[in-house]
C-alpha cells in the first residue's frame, strides 16, 4: 500500500469527520529548535511517562492495607514475622511476581530520575533566562510540577511500609504535629487519629495513584500546549532572531528525535534497574515505631528538607500554655518557602528591576546575565549545604569526620557559602564575557607566528567565524528605567522603592559593554588582524518596546543581522 | 657520586628524590615506634596455672603500658580489665584492636597479631583477676535451628540503631562509629553483645538470652552472606547512594545521549 | 529573507509563512472584516487575503508544481546505505533482545532471593538492550539517513492586535450588557450563593479523624504495668538488668503489638553504676541504677535509641539530637528542645520492673496545646 492510498483510505476517513488536513499540516511543518538542554525537560516526561507504565503494573499487585499479617513468601528470612499487607505484597512483589522487581525498581528509579530531570531543566531554564516574557505561567506551572513531583514521591516510597520510610513518616507526622494552632489536628485528621493509625497508606496510596497523577497529567498537558503555542525558544546564533524559529520541523524530524530519546530514557531506567539495586525493602524490615537505622534518609529530592531539620538549633519557645516548636516548622517551611517563593516572584522582580517587558525568545548566554546567574548559584549552594548535612550521619562515618563537626559547619556553610558562590560566579561571569569581547576584538588565535620587521614576534589571529560571531554578538541591550523629567522621577521610580529598584537595575545590569554601540570599538591592534571586527555591519539601533506592547517586537539581542525587512509578517 | 650528579636533571629524578626521601622517612618511622613485633613467648604446655602465668607475661609485655600492672587501667588512657571476662580480651586482641596503635576516639579493627593460644592466654589471666564472661562455646554460637525472622526483629530493635539494618556500620559522636559487621565472626558477635565493647552497650544473658543472641548471629551472618537481586548492593547504606546514582550514573547517562542526538556533525550534515 | 544555509549540495531550503493553519486565526487585515453588527462569524476570509506559501496547488494534479519543502534523500547516498545496514542491524538486534526477554520471563523462576537475582539480570538486561538498541538505531537514522535541514519559522507576537483585543472587548461587554449579569441582585445573590457551596467540600472532610483532645499528652502506662523486653516479651528483674552499661527497650505489658500505643509509650532503660546517676534525674523513679526514658525522640518522634556507653549519651540516629542519660536525658546537642521525660518505675511484689504512672509530662514532638 503506497503513502498516497494510506493517506486518501484512514486520513480521508478521519478527515471528513474532524477536518485535520490543514491543522496537522501546519503542526507537522512546525519547527523545533535544537540544542541538548532542551531536551532535559524530555526526560522528565518520559520518565513520567515510565513512572504510569510501571506504576499501573505494580497496583495490580499491590494491598494498600495497614493490616497486620504473617509472612510466608519467599522470602524465607523473614518467614513468620508480622507485617502489614503493604509489606507483604512488596515482598511478593519483588520474590513472586515474575519481573516484579525489576518493575519496582524500575519505577523508583524513573521517579528519581524524574525529580533530577525536572531540577537540571528547571536550572537550565533559570540560567538561560527562558522563564521571561511570555513563558512566566509556563515557569508557575513548571514550579507546581516540581513540587507535586517531590510530593509524589514521597508517599510513593512510604507505600511499602519499611522501616526506613516509616521513619519518614513519623517525622512528618511530628513535623505537621509542631504547627501552631493546627498542627495537631492536621495529623489527627492526615493519619486518621493516633499516630500510626491504620488509614494513612490507603489514604496515600489513592493520592499517589489517583490524585496527584492527574493533577500532573494536566499541569504536563498545559505546560506542553503553552509550549507548543508559544514556541520554544532557541539558543542565540547566526540567523536566529528574536522574530524566528530556527530548526527541523516536527514531522519527520522532531518526533524521531524525541522517539529515540524516549528509549533511551526507558533504557537507561532498565539498565540502572538491572545493576543497581535501589530500595530494597526487605532488608530494611518491616515498619515499626520503635525501631530506626542508623543512616535513615528519604530520597534525595527530600534530603534538603532533612538537612534543615538537622542544623536547626534547638529553640522552642512556651509561653501561655503553648508551645512555639521553631526548632521544627522554621526548618520545615522555611528553606522551602524561601525557595519555591523566591523562584515564582523571580520572573516578575526582574521584570520590575529592569524594566524589561518585552518578549524573549532568544536565550541569554549564562554569562550575560551575571547577576542571575550569580543568584541562581547562590540557590544552589543554599540547597546544596541543606542536601549534604541530610546526610550528615553517612559522610561522618565514611569520611571518617566527626559527626557534630559536619554539622558545626554547615550551619556556617549555609550562610557563608551562597553569598562566596554568588561572588564567585559574577566574577566569572564577567570575566567570560571579556574573553568573549577579547576574541570578537582581537580575533581567534591561530598558532602562527611572525616576525615583524622591527623584530618583535606576534602570533596572526583570525577573526572569528560567522556563526561563533553570532553567538558572541547575542547580548541583550539591558533597558534603562524611566527616567526622571525635570527632576520629577518617573512614576515607579519614586520614594525608597524606586531608588531601591534603580540600586538594584544598576546592579543587575551589571556587565561586560561591548563598547560604543555595536562597533567593538572599531581599532585594529596593529598586529595584523586589522578584520577581526565584523566589517560592513550597519549600525543598529535597539527600537525601544513599548511595555505590553502589540506593535512590532524588535528583538532582544543585538545581533546585526537582525533586521526588520526579513519579517514578512502581515501588519497588525 | 658523579653519576647522581651527571642525571641530577634527568626528568624521573624528582621523584626519585621524592621516593628517597619517602624510604628515608618510613625507615625511621618504623624503627621508633618499633612495630608489631609479634610476641616471643610460646604458649607452654601444661595445664591453667601455666596458662595463666603465660598470659601474664604476655599481659605485661604488651598491655601493661596502657591498662596499668593490676590491668586497674590508667585514668583517660585505657579502662579497668576487672571484671571484663575472657570474652571482652577475646573480642578486643582477636579482632587486633588490642594492643591499641594509640589513644583514639574508637579503636579500629585491625590485623591480629597473637595467635589463638596467646589470646586464650591473655583471656585466661585476665579472668582469673575477676572473673566475667567467658569466651563462648562453638554451641553457643551455632546458628542451626536459629529463627532468622526473630533475629531480624531482634537486631532491628536493639542494634539497627547504630549498625544499620544489615549491620553495614553507622555514625557515632566524637569521631566514635558502630562498625561495619562484615568481618565479625559469630564468636566476635557474640562476645560483644555480651561484654559491651567501647561506645557499644552491653546485652548480657538474661537481657538478650543465649538463644536470642544465636537468632541474632543468624539474622547477621545469613543478610550479609544474602545475594543483592536488585543488581549492586551500592553499599546497603540506603537513599545517599542510590541519589548519587541517580545524577551521576542516570541523569549523566541522559545527557550523553542528549548530546549525541542534538550534535551538528552526522555525515548528512557536511 | 532568512539566514539559513543551503549545505551541501541541497535544494534551497525554504522559509516558511507566519503559520496560518489554525482556523480561529485573526490575522486578517482590519479593512476586510466588515465593520458593525452584521459581522458574520466564521466565514472564510476572501480570496483575496494572503495565504500560505504552497496552498494553490491544494489538489495536486500528479506532478508537483512547487519545489520540495524537505529534500527526498540524504547527501551522500553511499555513506546512507552503509547507515542503513547499521540501523537495520540495530533494529535486529533489539528484536532479538525483546524476544529474549519474553524468553526470560517464560523460562526463569523466581520465590527465591538467588532466582530472582538470575530473573532480574535476565529481564534488565535484555529490556535495557532492546531499548537501547533502538534508541541508538533511531539516532543514527535520524543523523545519517535524513538529509539535514536548518528552516526557518516566523514568530507572531503573543500579544494580540489592537483591534483583535478590541474586538474581543466589545463582543464580552456585549455579552455582559445582555446576559444581564449587570443587574446587582441577582449577581450578589449568585455569589452568595455559591460561598457556601464552596465551603461545603472542605467541611465534608471534618470525619476524616478524630480531633486530638487530650490524647496526646498521655500514654497507655499505669501504675503496676511491668516492663517487658521488646521483642521477646519477657518482664524483668532488676538482678536480670544487673550489668552496668546495659540498655534495652522495653514495652507496657499489654500492648506488645499495639503500634498506636507503642508510637508513645516505646521506652528504654539502661543501667548505671552506683553514683553515676545525677539530677535532675528523678532518684525515686530509679530502680537500683536503673532509669527508664521515653524512646520517643522530642524532636519529631524518631525512636530515640544510639546508646553510647563511653560517653553515657543517648543519640537520634534521625537529626542528632543528643541527650545526657545520667541527668535526666537533657539535650546537649542538636534540635530537639526537650529532655526525654522519664518513666518513673519501681518494683512490684514479684520483684519484676513496673511502672510506678504514666509519664508525667507528654512524650515525643512538641504540639501547640501542650504548654
Amino acid at each position: 500500500m503506497t503513502v498516497e492510498r494510506a493517506l486518501e483510505g484512514v486520513g480521508g476517513a478521519l478527515d471528513d469527520r474532524f477536518r485535520g488536513a490543514k491543522g496537522f499540516r501546519t503542526l507537522f511543518r512546525k519547527i523545533f529548535p535544537d540544542h541538548w538542554t532542551f531536551l532535559l525537560g524530555e526526560i522528565a516526561l518520559y520518565s513520567f511517562i515510565i513512572l504510569l507504565l510501571t506504576g499501573t503494573f505494580l497496583t495490580f499487585f499491590f494491598q494498600p492495607s495497614m493490616t497486620e499479617v504473617i509472612y510466608h513468601g519467599s522470602y524465607t528470612h523473614l518467614d513468620g514475622a508480622r507485617m502489614s499487607e503493604a509489606y507483604a505484597s512488596t515482598l511478593n512483589i519483588s520474590f513472586d511476581v515474575r519481573g516484579g522487581l525489576l518493575m519496582r525498581q524500575i519505577h523508583h528509579w524513573a521517579a528519581d530520575l524524574f525529580v533530577a530531570a525536572i531540577l537540571a531543566h528547571m536550572l537550565r531554564i533559570f540560567f538561560s533566562g527562558a522563564y521571561r516574557k511570555p513563558r512566566e505561567v509556563n515557569w508557575l506551572i513548571g514550579l507546581a510540577m516540581l513540587t507535586l513531583a517531590m510530593l509524589e514521591g514521597l508517599f510513593g516510597y512510604s507505600l511499602p511500609d519499611d522501616l526506613l520510610s516509616g521513619a519518614g513518616l513519623r517525622i512528618t507526622e511530628g513535623v505537621m504535629q509542631s504547627v501552631p494552632l493546627v498542627g495537631t489536628y492536621l495529623a489527627f485528621f492526615l493519619f486518621g487519629g493516633a499516630y500510626p493509625g491504620n488509614v494513612i497508606i490507603p489514604r496515600m496510596y489513592i493520592i499517589h495513584v489517583l490524585l496527584i497523577p492527574g493533577i500532573l497529567l494536566a499541569l504536563i498537558t498545559a505546560h506542553l500546549f503553552i509550549m507548543f503555542h508559544q514556541k520554544h525558544t532557541q539558543m542565540p546564533g547566526k540567523g536566529r532572531t528574536e522574530k524566528n524559529v530556527v530548526g527541523a520541523p516536527l514531522y519527520p524530524y522532531f518526533m524521531a528525535k524525541t522517539g529515540a530519546f524516549f528509549f533511551f530514557t526507558f533504557a537507561a531506567c532498565a539498565l540502572a534497574s538491572t545493576f543497581a539495586q535501589i530500595n530494597p525493602i526487605w532488608l530494611y524490615g518491616p515498619y515499626n515505631p520503635v525501631s530506626i537505622s542508623a543512616g535513615s534518609q528519604p530520597d534525595f529530592y527530600m534530603g534538603f528538607l532533612e538537612g534543615s531539620l538537622r542544623m536547626m538549633p534547638a529553640w522552642e519557645w512556651n509561653v501561655a500554655g503553648h508551645t512555639f516548636s521553631f526548632n521544627v516548622f522554621i526548618p520545615a517551611l522555611l528553606p522551602l518557602g524561601l525557595i519555591f517563593t523566591a523562584a515564582a516572584l523571580w520572573p516578575f522582580l526582574e521584570q520590575w528591576i529592569t524594566g524589561d517587558r518585552r518578549e524573549h525568545h532568544i536565550n541569554d548566554r549564562p554569562r550575560n546575565a551575571p547577576t542571575r546567574t550569580a543568584l541562581g548559584m547562590g540557590a544552589v549552594a543554599f540547597y546544596g549545604v541543606l542536601w549534604a548535612e541530610g546526610a550528615n550521619d553517612v559522610l561522618a562515618d565514611h569520611l571518617d569526620v566527626p559527626l557534630y563537626t559536619i554539622t558545626r559547619i554547615a550551619q556556617v556553610a549555609i550562610f557563608v557559602l551562597p553569598v562566596v558562590a554568588y561572588i564567585l560566579t559574577k566574577r566569572i561571569c564577567l570575566g567570560l564575557q571579556r574573553k568573549d569581547l577579547h576574541l570578537l576584538e582581537h580575533g581567534v588565535e591561530t598558532g602562527i607566528i611572525r616576525q615583524l620587521p622591527s623584530g618583535e614576534f606576534i602570533e596572526e589571529t583570525r577573526p572569528v567565524d560567522e556563526e561563533a560571531r553570532a553567538v558572541l554578538e547575542s547580548r541583550p541591550v539591558p533597558l534603562s528605567l524611566p527616567p526622571a523629567e525635570q527632576d520629577v522621577p518617573a512614576p515607579g521610580m519614586r520614594g525608597g522603592v524606586g531608588q531601591l529598584r534603580e540600586r538594584l537595575n544598576e546592579v543587575v545590569n551589571e556587565s561586560v559593554p561591548l563598547t560604543e554601540s555595536d562597533g567593538y570599538g572599531g581599532h585594529g591592534n596593529g598586529h595584523g588582524n586589522g578584520h577581526a571586527i565584523g566589517s560592513g555591519q550597519p549600525d543598529h539601533e535597539p527600537a525601544a518596546i513599548p511595555a505590553g506592547g502589540s506593535g512590532e517586537h524588535s528583538g532582544a539581542g543585538a545581533t546585526a543581522q537582525d533586521d526588520g525587512d526579513a519579517d514578512q509578517r502581515p501588519d497588525s | 657520586m658523579g653519576w647522581i650528579t651527571a642525571r641530577r636533571r634527568h626528568p624521573a629524578a624528582g621523584y626519585a628524590v621524592v621516593l628517597l626521601g619517602l624510604l628515608v622517612v618510613a625507615a625511621i618511622y618504623s624503627a621508633v615506634t618499633g612495630g608489631g613485633g609479634a610476641a616471643s613467648a610460646a604458649s607452654p604446655v601444661g595445664g591453667p596455672r601455666a596458662q595463666i602465668n603465660a598470659g601474664q607475661r604476655l599481659f605485661l609485655a604488651n598491655c601493661a603500658t596502657c591498662h596499668g600492672l593490676e590491668a586497674q587501667g590508667t585514668s583517660g588512657v585505657a579502662p579497668s580489665l576487672i571484671g571484663v571476662g575472657a570474652a571482652a580480651v577475646d573480642f578486643q586482641v582477636g579482632t587486633g584492636r588490642m594492643p591499641a596503635r594509640g589513644p583514639d576516639a574508637e579503636e579500629p579493627r585491625k590485623p591480629v597479631i597473637f595467635n589463638q593460644a596467646q589470646i586464650h592466654d591473655i583471656a585466661g589471666y585476665i579472668q582469673s583477676l575477676a572473673g566475667g564472661p567467658p569466651i563462648p562455646t562453638a554451641q553457643q554460637v551455632s546458628t542451626s535451628g536459629a529463627s532468622i525472622a526473630l533475629g531480624q526483629s531482634l537486631f532491628t530493635a536493639n542494634c539497627a540503631q547504630c549498625h544499620n539494618f544489615v549491620g553495614a556500620g553507622g555514625a557515632l559522636t566524637y569521631g566514635k562509629y558502630a562498625p561495619a559487621l562484615d568481618p565479625s565472626t559469630p564468636t566476635q558477635i557474640y562476645e560483644a553483645m555480651q561484654t559491651g565493647p567501647e561506645a557499644m552497650p552491653v546485652f548480657n544473658d538474661t537481657t538478650i538470652t543465649p538463644s536470642e543472641k544465636r537468632d541474632i548471629i543468624a539474622y547477621i551472618t545469613a543478610t550479609r552472606a544474602q545475594p543483592n537481586p536488585g543488581g549492586f548492593s551500592l553499599g546497603r547504606v540506603g537513599p545517599v547512594t542510590e541519589g548519587l546514582v541517580a545524577f551521576l550514573g542516570l541523569l549523566f547517562f541522559m545527557v550523553l545521549a542528549a548530546l549525541w542526538i542534538t550534535a551538528k556533525h552526522g555525515k548528512a550534515h557536511e | 529573507m532568512s539566514d539559513t544555509d543551503a549545505r551541501g549540495g541541497l535544494p534551497e531550503d525554504r522559509d516558511y509563512q507566519a503559520g496560518r493553519g489554525s482556523a480561529a486565526d485573526a490575522d486578517q487585515p482590519a479593512g476586510e472584516v466588515p465593520a458593525g453588527r452584521h459581522r458574520v462569524i466564521g466565514t472564510p476570509p476572501p480570496a483575496t487575503s494572503r495565504t500560505m506559501l504552497g496552498t494553490d496547488q491544494g489538489d495536486g494534479d500528479g506532478a508537483r508544481q512547487k519545489p520540495r519543502e524537505l529534500p527526498a534523500g540524504p547527501a551522500d547516498p553511499r555513506s546512507a546505505r552503509k547507515a542503513e545496514r547499521v540501523v537495520a542491524a540495530c533494529f535486529i538486534f533489539s528484536m532479538v533482545a525483546s524476544i529474549g526477554f519474553i524468553a526470560a520471563y517464560i523460562g526463569l523462576e523466581v520465590h527465591s532471593v538467588d532466582a530472582v537475582l538470575r530473573s532480574n539480570l535476565a529481564l534488565g538486561t535484555s529490556m535495557a538492550l532492546a531499548f537501547l538498541a533502538l534508541g541508538v538505531g533511531a539516532t543514527i537514522w535520524v543523523r545519517h539517513l535524513m538529509p539535514a535541514v536548518e528552516l526557518t519559522e516566523a514568530r507572531k507576537p503573543m500579544a494580540s492586535s489592537p483591534g483583535d483585543r478590541a474586538a474581543f472587548g466589545e463582543t464580552f461587554e456585549e455579552g455582559a450588557d445582555a446576559s444581564g449579569f449587570k443587574r446587582p441582585l441577582v449577581r450578589r445573590t449568585l455569589i452568595a450563593a455559591t460561598v457556601p457551596l464552596a465551603v461545603a467540600p472542605l467541611v465534608l472532610l471534618r470525619d476524616m479523624g478524630p480531633l486530638p483532645g487530650t490524647s496526646l499528652r498521655y500514654t497507655v502506662w499505669r501504675k503496676g504495668i511491668r516492663l517487658l523486653v521488646y521483642g521477646s516479651n519477657r518482664p524483668l528483674r532488676p538482678a536480670d538488668f544487673g550489668t552496668p552499661g546495659g540498655m534495652i527497650t522495653v514495652v507496657p505489658e499489654g500492648y506488645e503489638d499495639d503500634f498506636d500505643a507503642l508510637a508513645k509509650a516505646a521506652t528504654i532503660i539502661i543501667k548505671f553504676r552506683p553514683g553515676e546517676l545525677q539530677p535532675p534525674t528523678v532518684m525515686n523513679w530509679t530502680v537500683d541504677g536503673i532509669v527508664a526514658y521515653s524512646k520517643i525522640c522530642t524532636h519529631v518522634g524518631c525512636p530515640v535509641a544510639l546508646y553510647e556507653q563511653t560517653t553515657e549519651h543517648i543519640l537520634c540516629p534521625c537529626h542528632q539530637s543528643t541527650f545526657d542519660a545520667p541527668r535526666g536525658a537533657q539535650v546537649i546537642f542538636g534540635p530537639a528542645a526537650r529532655p526525654l521525660p522519664q518513666l518513673p518505675i519501681t518494683t512490684n511484689a514479684e520483684g519484676f520492673l513496673v511502672a510506678q504512672s504514666d509519664y508525667t509530662v507528654p512524650v515525643g514532638p512538641s504540639f501547640w496545646e501542650r504548654g
